[in-house]
């Protein structure tokens, strides 16, 4: 989506668009996350995956992940409304920082028998993927990695008789020794 | 184990808030009992260092105290019920958070049991009101409530200032607990506003400033919040550098009307003079002000061959709509003070001769000029004689929204900061009159005038009756056309004029309602009675309502039109029926 600037503009922006993934630390205290959502939903931003979970507790701090979509304008507008809210402590663009490491976990159900059932397994092993659950007739595979990588495994598993996925959406960190 | 019932600390969450506003200065609040706050109301009952303004609706109370804190530079206090008290209030909150005005607004909640059961007068209030403040807080704790409070008075008022919210359930009011007074720790430790703007970006902007040749200082409602040591600072910059400076609306009285500089407000309405040194400057200085679309018109064509200094406080202003070479994030004032230092120390004024003999002839243009006419009253001419009728007196304007709105910008002319309330983000129809009412509240010896329109008067014309109860004697200056007149313009200009529902067929007898509401009422139907009325009006000591006849199809310029750029506006005498619809074509999608 373009930025939500002037309504003065005649013409869409073409401004090409590109996907960033967001680190934003904040106080873990009762509609933290509402707040950061209703920005996005507010002002029109995009976005394509967004993970949570308290990181701290001693010191009451959650980590907020967030990819998402759009001009270089409207991710620096992005960041800078996420900054001014008063309980997130820091946001850092680990796409900017150019040395961050993104995971995601996905569970997925594949059924069925015969050889669809040796495929998946042998898939299942080339990407590391772990079972978790089986059945005679049904597999859960684990699977961890980044991104495209799972997406990947879906689009493999789907002629083999998928039955659905659940995906964590995508968690960051920097590399080396420092923290954000 | 001690004995608490004598620790002077240990109040009720009600006596907590009252304690509260006692401990920020708090001299007066705007409100409306109900239910969900009797306890509050008990408590205020019970003193006499705050003083409670009953309100009718709490929407008045909302607009009052916007108007109380932009006339003061303190946070304006409010007090409603759950509920609709709440939902009533969103108007206001929107409205501040928009011109970044500081306000505590305290709504009361159903006890914490019933939260989420859809009690009578529950409502989600802060999930109402999150996208409308800066912040805001349900607290379910007695003993987090005088942490809160403190926290919401530091947030309403530092950095950006906006509208916070405190949502206090009635069993945490009843409930007794430990106050403290307003400490540091109070306060997110995640919240740091910056004051002071970075020594090398300001020396780089004084030194563009230095080389500049057609440069142009634009200021915004930022040099105002500032406080009036940034107007005083802004002035030393204008004449230490020669520059021109022009200002949005909620900018005006930043730098007097009177000014040698001076040349107008820019935008939509604004000046040609203004507009053109926009469009063709080559350093522009930005302070406090937001690029907001009635300001840039098209965001493409704006200013094309310029660097753009940006001073805000707010790091999400920059960069949101229009791309700047230089920002710096900081307190207006503050980074006003040291730009001036630096210019001072190591610069000296350019020539910019050239250009001012430049500016000089668009000046000439004379674009706020309108035919003279003996018969009926021009809008622009009322406000011309309010101005002058005026001037030299104490006195601060308020306006409701619309075309009585800008032409109060453009001919009434404003020598000081805090002197001029109105809605400028959000154009809130009906803000006037209960802005005066808070204004009067704090400056209660000065002559406060809602310039108003006949349409957006009615939207709070309530209040009157708070005003009279509190003997505020405020003077509501009406421009009737019997039109909404911004809307009828439009749809003159871009919608074939086909006049849908903008027209009053029923508009009340001001004359008559003032007397039914116990105030004054005055009329003025021809240019020769006009003077004789408004003197009348501000010898008056109580509430007036003064309803000023004036011509009804009378269109506000000069113009940009939608979608055009700053040196395609239209002015008066060339808005021709053929030139409009030319200058119009293809607008009619944009706001």
């Amino acid at each position: 989506m373009n930025q939500p600037a002037s309504a003065y503009f005649l013409e869409e922006r073409q401004d090409p668009t590109e996907t960033h993934t967001l680190s934003v630390l904040v106080q873990n205290e009762p509609g933290v996350l509402a707040r950061v959502i209703g920005l996005f939903s507010g002002r029109g931003y995009n976005i394509d995956s967004l993970t949570v979970s308290e990181t701290e507790s001693q010191k009451h701090l959650s980590r907020i992940t967030i990819v998402t979509t759009g001009t270089p304008m409207v991710i620096q507008q992005i960041k800078n409304q996420l900054d001014r809210m008063i309980p997130v402590y820091r946001v850092v663009d680990m796409t900017l920082t150019g040395r961050s490491i993104e995971r995601e976990l996905a569970m997925v159900k594949v059924k069925g028998g015969g050889d669809n059932r040796v495929e998946a397994l042998r898939l299942a092993d080339a990407f590391r993927a772990r079972v978790i659950d089986a059945t005679t007739e049904s597999f859960v595979f684990e699977i961890t990695g980044n991104s495209a990588k799972i997406n990947q495994f879906i689009d493999l598993m789907r002629p083999l008789g998928l039955v659905e996925v659940s995906r964590t959406g995508v968690a960051a960190i920097g590399r080396g020794p420092e923290g954000m | 184990m001690t004995d608490k019932s004598h620790d002077p600390n240990q109040m009720t969450g009600a006596a907590m808030i009252v304690r509260a506003l006692i401990d920020h200065g708090v001299q007066h609040i705007f409100g409306y009992p109900g239910g969900a706050v009797l306890p509050i109301y008990d408590e205020i009952f019970q003193q006499s260092e705050v003083e409670h303004i009953l309100v009718r609706h709490e929407q008045g109370a909302g607009h009052a105290a916007e108007g109380y804190a932009r006339s003061t530079g303190r946070p304006g206090v409010v007090l409603v019920t759950s509920g609709p008290g709440a939902t009533n209030m969103v108007t206001p909150l929107t409205d501040a958070l928009m011109d970044s005005i500081p306000l505590v607004c305290i709504t009361g909640q159903v006890p914490t049991h019933l939260i989420g059961n859809d009690a009578f007068q529950e409502c989600d209030t802060v999930g109402i009101t999150r996208p409308s403040t800066k912040h805001n807080w349900l607290v379910r704790n007695v003993n987090d409530l005088a942490k809160v409070l403190h926290e919401a008075f530091y947030v309403a008022t530092t950095g950006r200032p906006g509208p916070v919210v405190v949502d206090v359930p009635k069993d945490v009011q009843f409930a007794t607990g430990a106050y403290h007074p307003p400490r540091k720790s109070d306060v997110h430790v995640s919240y740091t506003p910056r004051v002071k703007g970075d020594a090398t970006l300001i020396r780089k902007a004084a030194a563009m400033l230095a080389s500049a040749k057609r440069p142009v200082i634009y200021t915004g409602g930022g040099v105002i919040n500032s406080g009036p040591e940034a107007s005083k600072l802004l002035r030393e910059l204008v004449e230490a550098t020669g520059f021109p400076i022009t200002s949005t609306l909620m900018g005006l009285g930043a730098y007097p009307a009177s000014g040698p500089n001076w040349l107008g407000m820019l935008g939509m309405h604004g000046t040609y003079e203004a507009n053109m040194t926009m469009h063709d400057c080559d350093v522009m200085l930005c302070v406090g002000a937001r690029f907001d679309d009635r300001i840039t018109g098209r965001t493409d064509a704006f200013s094309p061959g310029s660097k753009k200094i940006h001073i805000d406080i707010d790091p999400s202003s920059i960069n949101k709509n229009i791309r700047v070479d230089v920002p710096i994030i900081g307190d207006a004032g503050n980074v006003i003070g040291d730009l001036l230092q630096v210019f001072k120390a190591e610069a000296k004024k350019p020539d910019i001769r050239a250009w001012w003999q430049q500016i000089a002839q668009w000046r000439a243009r004379n674009s706020l000029a309108y035919r003279k006419n003996n018969d009926v009253i021009l809008p622009q001419y009322a406000i011309q004689r309010l101005f002058e009728l005026t001037r030299g007196r104490d006195t601060y304007i308020t306006t409701e929204v619309g075309q009585h709105q800008m032409w109060a910008a453009q001919f009434f002319g404003f020598e000081e900061p805090h002197r001029w309330m109105t809605s400028g983000g959000l154009g809130t129809m009906g803000y006037g009159l209960p802005a005066a009412l808070g204004v009067q509240v704090a400056h209660p010896d000065s002559l406060v005038i809602d310039i108003a329109g006949d349409a957006s008067v009615q939207m709070t014309i309530q209040e009157m009756s708070t005003a009279v109860q509190f003997e505020l004697p405020i003077k509501i200056f009406i421009l009737n056309n019997q039109y909404m007149g911004m809307v009828r313009q439009w749809q003159q200009l871009l919608h074939g004029n086909r006049l849908s529902h903008s027209y009053s067929e029923a508009l009340p007898d001001f004359v008559k309602l003032a007397d039914a509401y116990g105030c004054v009422g005055l009329q003025a139907t021809k240019p020769s009675d006009l003077d004789g009325a408004i003197r009348e009006m501000i010898s008056v000591k109580r509430p007036v309502l003064f309803d000023c006849r004036v011509a009804a199809l009378e269109n506000c310029f000069p113009m940009i039109p939608s979608g055009k750029a700053h040196n395609e506006m239209l002015l008066p005498e060339e808005a021709t029926n053929e030139a409009t619809a030319t200058a119009f074509a293809g607008g009619k999608a944009l706001v």
